[in-house]
């Protein structure tokens, strides 16, 4: 196993133990985007934990904020706090907040949570690193259901126009959301081809495949004058059998019983291979 | 005191947001971290001064301002300092979630810059003229709220804006308003100014309004009433020790904005004297209706904000004070 697809194993352990302990939060959208993160912080972005706000580091933005457990579970792997706080996730007075707070958490590049906005974010640090001529990249997670924000698609429009190609995004595409399927609720297909007819590089991915995700990066380094973003194909709860695909487990934390049997199950190995 | 002022009547007219576009331009020189975003209005809110001046600083987002208002954050994320620009309506009504949530949430160093406030924008009527815009701004946490009385004290107010690390909402006017401050005058965040002193009563003004407090001064003191005028350019943080000095002062209150009387200046000083000092108050403002078409002048005599009804506001306070 590399030590990419080590990382992904301890964060999904990091997101059921965090969530058990927070007793709310949101595990479904926090599992399918493990892999995705593992790569990003663990092979893909240039970031120092021991100098979080260094000018010339990659960013990300968690644009689907609700899934901060990820975000928090790789940070803290990473070095940027210490991994006991993870149990502290959504407490009064400590720092790790439902929803990713940039004030309060080393590592995290910018406040969100109201969905849509951190694309829009993301795009103008990418167009600030234009402006200074650096070379840092800016890496953006979007949720599938937040495509329905009209937001997303002016800064789909603005990131196009002003040919950011620093500028990454990765759409966690696991198919549901608060109330059903997103093709149910708001459909938002054909995605591909919306992005394309935006201006965007595009490429599709198994998002939980590491060497998928990482060539896919890789080759969009090589892309110029447009951004890219990269449409993850994911399992909503991926690796608790049973979280998968279950639209209930969007928003619900597991009990202790249910926590311990997701552990065992994510320890025993092989639910990602 | 009133060497703070020129004498103003004489003077030539200028619009707040023409001394916002020569401002930025002069900020633009002096600071490379600085940048201007704009929603398809440049012409109107005159940031196409600093877009003519500094092409590669200057980004139009289209007619898109919450999309504005979000690489607005971003761009301050990354440790620039983003002046963005459109009408007051859209800039705090169509972006209000963009600046709670990825501006003053997060603290970050955006200054959104807005012209065409109040019903002075005229002709374009209701659906433009905005009278909520700074209740908006003054109810975000950790958010700064500037309305400049005039293009000199505009250019000093996005000067401390822009040397000011946070958040802050600037509100400037369509319409050509007298100029009536010496060069001497000094504009700081978080300080309101006496311009005229007098013992009778207080008007508290800002924006446009303040012309017309200085008129109705001068009206009252025909009449024997003198009058204290402040002039309150930093609604937040307000000048909580010069409004409570003024108000042991002179014991009646009369305050005067060119926005609903529900959450601006008027709400603002209610707050501080009802808990603090309660005198006789007058709210001259707009009375919690919308505007419409017609021209700046004839509008502003329509809906109440003249320098009369400062008159008469200022009568009936003191009819108040006096029957204590």
């Amino acid at each position: 196993m590399s030590n990419v697809q080590e990382m992904a194993r301890l964060i999904r352990q990091d997101i059921i133990t965090m969530l058990a302990a927070a007793k709310s939060g949101h595990p479904g959208g926090s599992l399918s985007a493990a892999d995705i993160i593992a790569v990003l912080y663990f092979s893909e972005m240039k970031v120092d934990p021991q100098n979080p706000n260094w000018p010339d580091r990659d960013r990300f933005v968690l644009s689907k904020g609700h899934a901060a457990p990820v975000l928090y579970a790789a940070l803290a792997e990473k070095g940027f706090f210490p991994k006991e706080e993870l149990l502290n996730l959504r407490k009064t007075g400590h720092f790790l907040q439902g929803h990713p707070d940039m004030k309060k958490v080393p590592g995290v590049d910018m406040s969100t949570g109201s969905l849509g906005q951190g694309i829009s974010a993301a795009a103008g640090m990418a167009l600030a690193g234009k402006i200074d001529n650096k070379t840092y990249r800016v890496y953006c997670l979007l949720g599938d259901g937040e495509a329905g924000e009209g937001i997303v698609w002016e800064a789909a429009m603005a990131a196009a126009h002003y040919k950011l190609d620093n500028l990454l995004v990765i759409l966690d595409y696991n198919g549901l959301q608060i109330d059903g399927p997103v093709q149910e609720v708001m459909n938002s297909e054909p995605l591909a081809d919306k992005w394309r007819a935006f201006g965007w590089n595009v490429m599709e991915v198994d998002g939980h495949n590491i060497e998928e995700l990482t060539a896919s990066l890789q080759a969009a380094r090589n892309v110029a004058g447009k951004p890219t973003i990269i449409i993850a194909n994911t399992v909503k709860g991926k690796g608790v059998s049973f979280m998968e695909n279950q639209v209930g487990w969007h928003g619900n934390a597991p009990s202790k019983e249910q926590a311990e049997a997701a552990l065992a199950e994510l320890k025993g190995g092989n639910s990602n291979d | 005191m009133t060497e703070q002022l020129i004498d103003w009547k004489k003077a030539k007219k200028i619009a707040t947001r023409e001394a916002y576009g020569q401002a930025l331009v002069q900020l633009g020189e002096e600071n490379p971290d600085i940048v201007v975003l704009d929603a398809d209005l440049a012409k109107s809110t005159k940031t196409s001064d600093f877009a003519q001046a500094f092409p590669n600083r200057f980004f139009d987002m289209g007619i898109a301002e919450q999309n504005m208002i979000g690489f607005a954050a971003g761009l301050a994320a990354a440790g620039k300092i983003p002046f963005a620009s459109s009408f007051a309506v859209f800039a705090t009504g169509r972006a209000f979630e963009q600046i709670r949530n990825s501006v003053a949430y997060p603290q970050l160093n955006v200054k959104i810059a807005a012209t065409h406030a109040g019903i002075s924008v005229g002709e374009d009527g209701g659906s433009h003229q905005a009278i909520e815009d700074l209740a908006l701004m003054r109810s975000l946490p950790q958010m700064t709220v500037l309305v400049p009385a005039d293009a000199t004290e505009t250019k000093q107010v996005i000067k401390a804006a822009a040397a000011y690390e946070g958040p802050v909402y600037i509100r400037m006017g369509r319409l050509a308003v007298p100029v009536l401050f010496a060069e001497n005058y000094k504009f700081s965040i978080g300080k309101a100014n006496i311009i005229r002193e007098g013992q009778d009563a207080t008007i508290i003004a800002n924006g446009l309004m303040v012309a017309k407090a200085l008129q109705a001064a001068e009206e009252l003191s025909g009449q024997g009433i003198e009058t204290t005028v402040v002039n309150c350019a930093s609604l937040k943080p307000l000048d909580k020790d010069t409004i409570l000095k003024v108000a042991r002062q002179t014991g009646a209150v009369v305050t005067a904005e060119e926005h609903n009387i529900i959450g601006g200046l008027g709400s603002a000083v209610a707050e501080i004297l009802s808990e603090n000092y309660p005198v006789p108050l007058y709210r001259v403002g707009i009375k919690d209706t919308f505007g419409e078409s017609g021209s700046p002048e004839e509008l502003l005599e329509k809906y109440g904000l003249t320098s009369t009804v400062i008159v008469q506001a200022v009568e009936t306070v003191l009819q108040r004070k006096y029957l204590k």
